[in-house]
């Protein structure tokens, strides 16, 4: 699997959503990704990566776009 | 100004006359914004006859009693753009205040709270144990004081165990695989100081009699939600730290004075015991009598003025609590902005007194 698919895999399988959805998600667009599902979806992409995502990170994390550019500037994780 | 400037300065780097200039700016906007989007709080700056243009200092900016939170459904946002919904505690027989989140002011609570607390802890995370249960956080979109606390905290932690089950039980089998997993790395610990001091403390006190014992020596631990049950145990700050260190070895505790009126503007204690306003927030004593501003250490009422809010009049609130100013830029610990203690509630006669000269309903103040 390739780092963009593990990556999708992690918000299709946490959100519930098809990956056309999963693209366009942004922090608190839908009820499942609210303060507690995010921190959530952030224990999981660590896990998926086997990173330790930085507190400014997290907070700045709020779209799916937002984490990947974050993944691939801070974790050297490639898309 | 955009809350996004305020994030880019460090939150203990400003002096006085900097800190007032800023925080004039953004909270006159904010007080402008709340006017316009918030019927009853324009219909309170009306019967006041105010005018912001004769504002020099945030300091003149009129301030809401906190507990019209409590009587009132006041919001800046229209119904759709409320993405959470904050709580207090609230003791038995009280309506809870209720505040009113939108994405943005969610989100820069969170940012504001990650900047002040790693001015203590620093950036890294850290495995943390979280003095509390589980079930505090259940309903998510309703969310209590203790819940968003522990939400809010829980970006400073790495992995996570809850320390009590959702029956106040101390988790003693967990904790000890925890820290054994974890030794000698840096613990991070937050709960609330009543349920540290009941389910945590007096816990590991029984279980030290049995040869049961913690070594937190590692652990930093922050605590808030006030003194007001723990004072019929008679329990200062001092000697509930002192109490924990005896009892596990804790050594770095740092108390917070913070409201869910104003979540994200905390007030961290320093190693000096003295808590600290970050240039996102501020703390202005008044006196009783009459609300005019009291001097360095007098005592006082203690308004709370907080640079966040956006979806909601709560940018200057008056509290129920009493306080005084120590010192303001000079404290030894070398955070700039002024530093204070927190002495107690106002009795409920004051607090009466002080919610009479304000009547929402009769829209006029009587000072």
């Amino acid at each position: 699997m390739t780092n963009y698919e593990k990556y999708l895999n992690v918000f299709t399988k946490m959100f519930s959503v098809t990956e056309e959805e999963a693209v366009q998600l942004e922090y608190q667009g839908i009820p499942d990704w609210d303060s507690v599902g995010h921190m959530e979806l952030v224990a999981a992409i660590e896990e998926t990566f086997d990173i330790m995502m930085d507190t400014d990170d997290i907070i700045d994390f709020n779209s799916f776009e937002k984490g990947k550019e974050l993944l691939s500037k801070n974790y050297t994780i490639e898309f | 100004m955009n809350f996004g400037e305020l994030l880019e300065i460090p939150p203990f780097s400003l002096n006085k006359e900097q800190k007032n200039e800023l925080l004039t700016r953004r909270l006159k906007e904010l007080t402008h914004l709340h006017q316009s989007n918030c019927p009853e709080y324009r219909k309170i700056l009306d019967s006041l006859n105010f005018d912001i243009d004769s504002v020099t200092s945030y300091a003149e900016l009129p301030f809401l009693p906190v507990r019209m939170f409590k009587e009132l459904s006041l919001k800046s946002i229209p119904q759709e753009e409320i993405v959470k919904t904050m709580t207090s505690s609230g003791t038995t027989g009280q309506t809870p205040s209720k505040i009113y989140l939108n994405r943005a002011t969610s989100s820069n609570q969170q940012k504001a709270l990650v900047k002040i607390v790693n001015e203590f802890t620093g950036s890294s995370r850290m495995p943390m144990i979280i003095l509390d249960c589980p079930s505090v956080i259940k309903n998510r979109a309703m969310f209590s004081a203790r819940g968003a606390g522990i939400l809010g905290f829980s970006v400073f932690g790495a992995e996570k165990i809850y320390a009590f089950n959702d029956d106040m039980e101390l988790n003693v089998e967990g904790l000890k695989d925890f820290l054994t997993k974890y030794q000698g790395q840096k613990i991070f610990l937050f709960g609330f100081t009543y349920m540290i001091w009941e389910y945590f403390y007096k816990k590991i006190l029984v279980l030290k009699n049995e040869n049961v014992t913690f070594d937190l020596s590692d652990g930093v631990l922050i605590h808030g939600g006030g003194w007001k049950k723990l004072i019929g145990e008679a329990v200062s700050a001092q000697e509930f730290h002192q109490r924990l260190t005896d009892a596990c070895g804790l050594q770095h505790i740092h108390d917070y004075y913070g409201m869910v009126e104003q979540t994200g503007c905390i007030y961290m204690e320093c190693e000096y015991g003295h808590l600290h306003t970050s240039i996102f927030s501020d703390v202005i004593i008044r006196r009783t009598k009459d609300f005019s501003l009291c001097g360095a250490e007098e005592s006082g009422i203690i308004e709370v003025v907080s640079s966040i809010p956006e979806s909601y009049p709560g940018h200057c609130l008056l509290t129920e609590d009493i306080g005084q100013i120590l010192g303001e830029d000079d404290c030894p610990c070398g955070r700039k902005g002024k530093y204070f203690k927190v002495e107690g509630r106002l009795k409920d006669a004051e607090i009466r007194g002080c919610s009479d000269t304000f009547d929402i309903r009769k829209s006029r103040w009587s000072i």
